[in-house]
């Protein structure tokens, strides 16, 4: 044996790893602002966009006819008097004035010929152009004309389709990011300004037993995180995990071990919150709005959607709503966890490489 | 054995060769030795940025020194990462400035210092050694500074180290927890523990100390025990006279019973404060006496055949800080 004293000495790397984690979980607990962004602050604006962006049958045609000037046909106006329309009987100069705001889409009148009927509408407003074919249709239809085609309609449209089924993947992995880079970065940060880690380094503690107590404290507030925002997403919206639930909390794993890879690169040296702060904002910011959090970023240019692919936060977006809404497997969601572990390699090795005690 | 599973005896508990730090604005310590023999206690006493802290930093392992060599009970620092690792399970310390996580409570912080280490103390000894029982559940948070400063002993403490380094362990704390703090480290010291304290107050290092090495501009300037310190200046008693003019030093040494005399013109901040009615060209008078009730009479009588009048006169039992101004010719706390 090439050592005859097999570390008897080596300090309880198990020991000291686990009574770490736990002394982060109890700090974590104790501070009710990080329980806040954690926890209420993604509900509180999963509530605020879901409701705004509910689905909803669309507004009626809202059809405004002159009480003053040249009347319509009885026939006509019994027709307009439908379930289907708002009608509003008023003057001719308060119409006029509705339509010019957008209170009323169309202006019923009576047309320069005897049997015509003029539509006045903006045609730049998408509901006064739909207003005008829905009381045309009423129109006709109550003069006597008849359908030559049937019809009959599909209107079922695929399971987490409604763009909260888009959002609630997005705000989960928001609230990942977030927490992970926060978490782990102010944390790491506040023990350097406090001397706290110099103090460390004077102990037999390990450079990555330490690293490693952040990274693993956040991964056990993953679980409760990821199982509170999709319980909350499917009892207030009805939003169903497609996929396997498994899978996703595999995801949102890959995904947190990732950004906290990006929290200790960040905080390897810096001693100040200040700094600190503005190396995550940079990060976050763009990746917000860029990664398709609140909408698609189909609505990038073509060109670069390759460049937005690569983001971490991307990837972890992409990857959780292939699981949550199409119910894709591991294998499709390949790259996105490929990109994932990418980043989180790179960024916690070199944040390993950089880091300082003091 | 070969491996120091417990320190032999004989190994010295620090040793430090030729050790030199130099920042790029400064030279903070400029080549000291210094040895300190396993069970002793060790203060090394000077002003604020005499290089105390980056001396104990480098002792600790926090700093690594420009040059020169340490040595923790014969494991030398930077040889290899596991020697390392046997250098920090043997330390405890005590940094000048920690706060501990105020979140967490005083049994949680100690028991999380334990788990660092393999030979432990438990943490309920740990508390009662440093009287913080009643304080176990106690947020950090909630913690007076004296009660803060005994936690972090108590962190030093819990890990079983052999060699204790201090950083100012009783800077800013009140006469009572500052009594608490000397008598934890003395109980340290009875159970055979080694101590490497630095300090800037000479009762400290007097009453703690086995030995005393004295700091200024990063050089230890004199070591010994404080008694052989205090002999050095030849002198049982320090005599201090501010006189309106000068008197002549060749008889001031003349007198009986002087070891030593040193006279310096009054500082201007002196003139400037409330004696300032006093004639410029006064001087301080410093005699180190070895019998004040022979020195005392000779002296009066030869500022009245000088002519000089006598603004100040004060002794006192010769002390560290004696030995200090000595060297320096400057007081401990003039920094």
């Amino acid at each position: 044996m090439a050592d005859p004293m097999p570390d008897k000495r080596q300090p309880r790397h198990h020991g000291a790893l686990a009574t770490l984690i736990l002394a982060r979980i109890r700090m974590f607990l104790r501070e009710p602002a990080s329980i806040f962004w954690v926890f209420a602050f993604p509900a509180l604006l999963a509530i605020a966009l879901g409701t705004a962006f509910r689905d909803q049958p669309p507004d009626p045609a809202r059809i405004g006819v002159a009480t003053d000037g040249p009347a319509l046909t009885a026939t006509d106006l019994a027709s307009l008097r439908g379930p289907s329309l708002v009608l509003e009987l008023s003057p001719r100069a308060l119409l006029d004035e509705k339509l010019r705001k957008g209170g009323i889409d169309v202006i019923v009148m009576p047309g320069p010929t005897p049997d015509s009927v003029l539509y006045r509408f903006d045609p730049q407003r998408a509901e006064a152009r739909l207003a005008r074919f829905v009381v045309d249709d009423i129109i006709q239809r109550g003069r006597g004309r008849t359908d030559v085609a049937s019809i009959s309609e599909a209107t079922e449209m695929p399971l987490g389709a409604r763009y909260i089924d888009f959002l609630l993947p997005g705000l989960i992995a928001m609230n990942l990011m977030g927490s992970a880079l926060w978490g782990v970065g102010y944390g790491m940060v506040q023990e350097r300004s406090k001397k706290l880690m110099r103090r460390f380094a004077t102990t037999p503690l390990t450079k990555t037993a330490f690293l490693l107590s952040y990274v693993l404290s956040r991964l056990a507030f993953l679980a409760v995180e990821v199982a509170f925002l999709v319980a909350f997403g499917s009892l207030v919206f009805g939003v169903t995990v497609q996929g396997s639930v498994a899978l996703v909390f595999f995801v949102a794993l890959v995904g947190v071990l990732s950004f906290t890879g990006f929290a200790v690169l960040c905080a390897s040296r810096t001693a100040s919150v200040e700094v600190v702060s503005g190396f995550i904002n940079a990060l976050t910011m763009p990746m917000w709005l860029a990664s398709g959090t609140f909408f698609s970023y189909e609505r990038f240019p073509e060109a670069i959607h390759p460049i937005i692919q690569a983001l971490p936060l991307t990837a972890l977006n992409d990857a959780l709503r292939a699981v949550i809404n199409d119910g894709a497997g591991i294998l499709t969601i390949a790259p996105q966890l490929g990109v994932l572990a990418g980043w989180g390699l790179l960024a916690f090795g070199l944040g390993v490489r950089l880091f300082r005690w003091r | 054995m070969s491996s120091p599973e417990r320190p032999a005896a004989r190994a010295a508990a620090v040793a430090c060769r030729a050790l030199v730090k130099r920042y790029p604005d400064v030279l903070a310590v400029a080549g000291i030795d210094l040895t300190v023999d396993a069970g002793e206690c060790m203060a090394v006493l000077g002003p604020n940025g005499a290089g105390k802290t980056t001396t104990v930093e480098m002792i600790e392992g926090l700093t690594s020194p420009t040059s020169g060599e340490i040595a923790i009970f014969d494991n030398v620092w930077g040889r290899s990462s596991k020697g390392d690792r046997t250098i920090r399970s043997l330390l405890g310390v005590q940094l000048q400035e920690t706060h501990f996580q105020e979140k967490l409570t005083v049994l949680e912080t100690i028991e999380l210092f334990a788990s660092f280490y393999e030979a432990t103390r438990s943490a309920s000894d740990v508390m009662a050694l440093v009287a913080l029982e009643s304080k176990a559940t106690a947020r950090v948070g909630k913690l007076s500074g004296g009660q803060r400063q005994r936690l972090a002993l108590a962190c030093a403490l819990v890990g079983r180290p052999s060699l204790l380094c201090l950083d100012e362990p009783t800077t800013g704390l009140d006469p009572q927890s500052r009594r608490q703090v000397w008598e934890i480290v003395e109980a340290f010291k009875a159970e055979g523990g080694t101590i490497l304290l630095t300090t800037h107050y000479m009762e400290e290092a007097e009453r703690l100390a086995d030995r005393v090495a004295i700091m200024d501009h990063g050089k230890i300037i004199a070591l010994d025990t404080p008694a052989a310190l205090i002999a050095s200046l030849g002198a049982e008693d320090i005599v201090e006279v501010l006189a309106d003019r000068e008197l002549p030093l060749a008889l001031l040494c003349a007198l009986p019973g002087v070891g030593n005399a040193r006279v310096e013109a009054r500082e201007a901040r002196e003139a400037e404060g409330a004696s300032s009615q006093i004639a410029p060209g006064g001087v301080r008078v410093r005699l180190s006496v070895a019998d004040i009730g022979l020195t005392l009479p000779a002296l009066l009588a030869l500022a009245a055949e000088s002519g000089a009048r006598l603004d100040g006169l004060v002794t006192h039992r010769a002390t560290l800080e004696d030995v200090f101004v000595h060297h320096t010719g400057r007081a401990l706390r003039d920094g």
